[in-house]
């Protein structure tokens, strides 16, 4: 695969209004096309920031960013937008819509699409993400991961390149953010979309491509899951945590049983432990 | 039971009335808070008590449901009729009793005034009803539309008015979560003295003020990435329908005013 970039941030500064500290300081890296990139870090790390400057929510006080080719200023801002869909934290503090099919309408209706096509769209996107039963169905009567499903099906009817999930999954139950994950998967493969997940959740960001670390406003590493996840102590020294199999894993190696590499999911340590005892 | 008192409203049940274009109900209703004004003598009262109750009868709604819409208003129905009985004067001396006197006149007006309101009630109530809140809105936002002109901003107070009607359930699931978990921590919501009870609402209201404000400006964010920019060049997918039902429905309150005209007195 040809690494293309869709994003580059170039020594990127912010600083919120009346702070001292930077909230991003120098940030300098590129997202490619049709990755799946997880952005980690602790509270205060700078990865909503991070979000919010890459669809000019904010604008940063210094350096440049690019997406999809663009400049990313006042003027360029909603066509920007228009290639980047954003999916936040909190189910129902982004449903506008009094129903499903009007809430995945809303971003169509800001575009001005006419109507007719609005409905394919809507029934469309609402396909794939496995919720076009709940067509008419109000907001209150949905769990929060139906909402999420729903929330993406809002980003993708305006067919984006690029879907941001700022912590979009957690305020969900595990079930639910297997659901949302999985549909996201699913759609990354099917339309060759870039997918970037803000996370604090390391499970979710093991299956990442790539991962990039931030801390203190700053890019503190950035790598395979694999090799994010060999830092293990330097991790945790980072206020963040390492995925349960890793923890295992390493658990495993202090007791004398070495294992041949880091483990990022549990079916895979559990394949590995239970087949052992024959590849000895 | 907050619940009730919003949605309760609505029954969801197929008619004509229900099918209406909720513009044409609108009209009408503005219409014929008009006209009933016209009726004076007891032909017109009887041609407006016709048109009530053969659109109550077309609606379907069960008798229940009015009645749920008349009863705050009861008291005050009663209270215009007793003042019209007693204080108006004219016509023949009915019945004389030491200071109290009343007049032929005050029995007719007594009886006029509070039809005109139980009507009045009846077919506002009757909107309600067939009407889901969002279609009203939606109904308003149109029919208003000519007023832009004057730089009202209708397009904003009908997001205003869905995106407030979209979040009372989920406030009220949170006024919910919230009293129990101040119950939790030992206030008293149900019992005590009045003063308390109404003292206790602040634990409650707190919270949810402030709860409000961060999802007001979580959802202004989320609108803003999704490219909302105003109601400028933005296209509607909510369609209303004008069909032959809502047509004949205005002809028919036409006519209605017509005979008003010609045989009020």
């Amino acid at each position: 695969m040809t690494k293309k970039p869709i994003i580059s941030l170039n020594d990127v500064c912010f600083q919120y209004d009346g702070q001292d500290n930077y909230a991003l300081h120098s940030v300098t890296f590129d997202i490619y096309e049709g990755e799946w990139l997880a952005i980690v870090g602790h509270n205060g790390s700078g990865k909503s920031t991070m979000a919010k400057l890459l669809n000019g929510l904010q604008f940063p006080n210094q350096g440049k960013i690019t997406v999809c080719g663009l400049p990313l200023t006042e003027e360029n801002v909603w066509d920007i937008r228009k290639q980047l869909g954003m999916v936040f934290q909190n189910p129902d503090n982004q449903f506008v819509g009094t129903t499903v099919e009007d809430d995945v309408a809303f971003g169509l209706e800001n575009m001005g699409i006419p109507r007719e096509e609005m409905v394919l769209r809507v029934q469309d996107s609402l396909k794939k993400v496995k919720m076009e039963q709940f067509l008419y169905q109000e907001p209150h009567h949905l769990s929060g991961g139906q909402k999420q499903r729903v929330a993406i099906a809002g980003v993708l009817a305006l067919s984006p390149s690029i879907i941001i999930l700022d912590e979009a999954t957690s305020m969900l139950d595990p079930r639910g953010r297997e659901e949302v994950l999985e549909v996201v998967r699913d759609l990354k493969n099917e339309n060759r979309l870039t997918v970037i997940s803000i996370t604090h959740d390391l499970e979710e960001a093991a299956k990442a491509d790539r991962i990039i670390v931030m801390n203190k406003g700053e890019v503190y590493r950035e790598g395979t899951p694999e090799e994010i996840f060999s830092m293990d102590e330097e991790l945790i020294k980072l206020g963040l945590d390492i995925p349960f199999s890793v923890k295992i894993g390493k658990a495993f190696r202090q007791k004398g049983i070495d294992l041949p590499k880091h483990y990022l999911t549990e079916e895979e340590l559990v394949t590995e432990l239970w087949t052992s005892h024959s590849h000895k | 039971m907050m619940e009730k008192m919003i949605f309760g409203r609505y029954v969801p049940i197929p008619s004509v009335i229900h099918k209406m274009d909720p513009r044409s109900k609108l009209i009408i209703i503005f219409l014929f808070v008009a006209i009933i004004f016209l009726a004076n003598n007891w032909i017109t009262y009887a041609l407006i008590a016709l048109y009530t109750f053969f659109m109550l009868g077309l609606s379907k709604v069960p008798f229940r449901f009015l009645y749920g819409g008349l009863k705050p208003v009861i008291w005050l129905v009663l209270f215009t009729f007793l003042l019209q009985l007693f204080f108006t004067k004219g016509g023949n001396l009915v019945f004389d009793w030491g200071p109290i006197e009343i007049y032929e006149e005050g029995i007719r007006m007594g009886l006029f005034i509070s039809l005109r309101f139980f009507f009045l009630i009846l077919i506002t109530s009757l909107l309600t009803l067939t009407t889901t809140p969002i279609e009203i809105t939606d109904g308003l936002e149109t029919l208003l539309t000519p007023l832009k002109k004057l730089r009202f901003p209708v397009h904003e107070m009908a997001l205003m008015m869905s995106i407030s009607l979209r979040f009372i359930p989920t406030l009220m699931q949170e006024t919910d979560k919230i009293m129990k978990a101040q119950i939790a921590r030992g206030v008293e919501f149900a019992s005590g003295p009045i003063k308390e009870r109404i003292k206790a609402v602040i634990p409650l209201l707190i919270p949810l003020f402030v709860s409000s404000f961060k999802r007001a400006e979580e959802l202004a964010i989320a609108m803003e990435a999704r490219g909302y920019r105003g109601g400028e060049g933005r296209t509607k997918y909510r369609q209303l329908s004008w069909r032959m039902i809502d047509t004949l429905q205005v002809g028919l309150l036409v006519i209605l005013t017509i005979l008003l005209i010609i045989f009020r007195s």
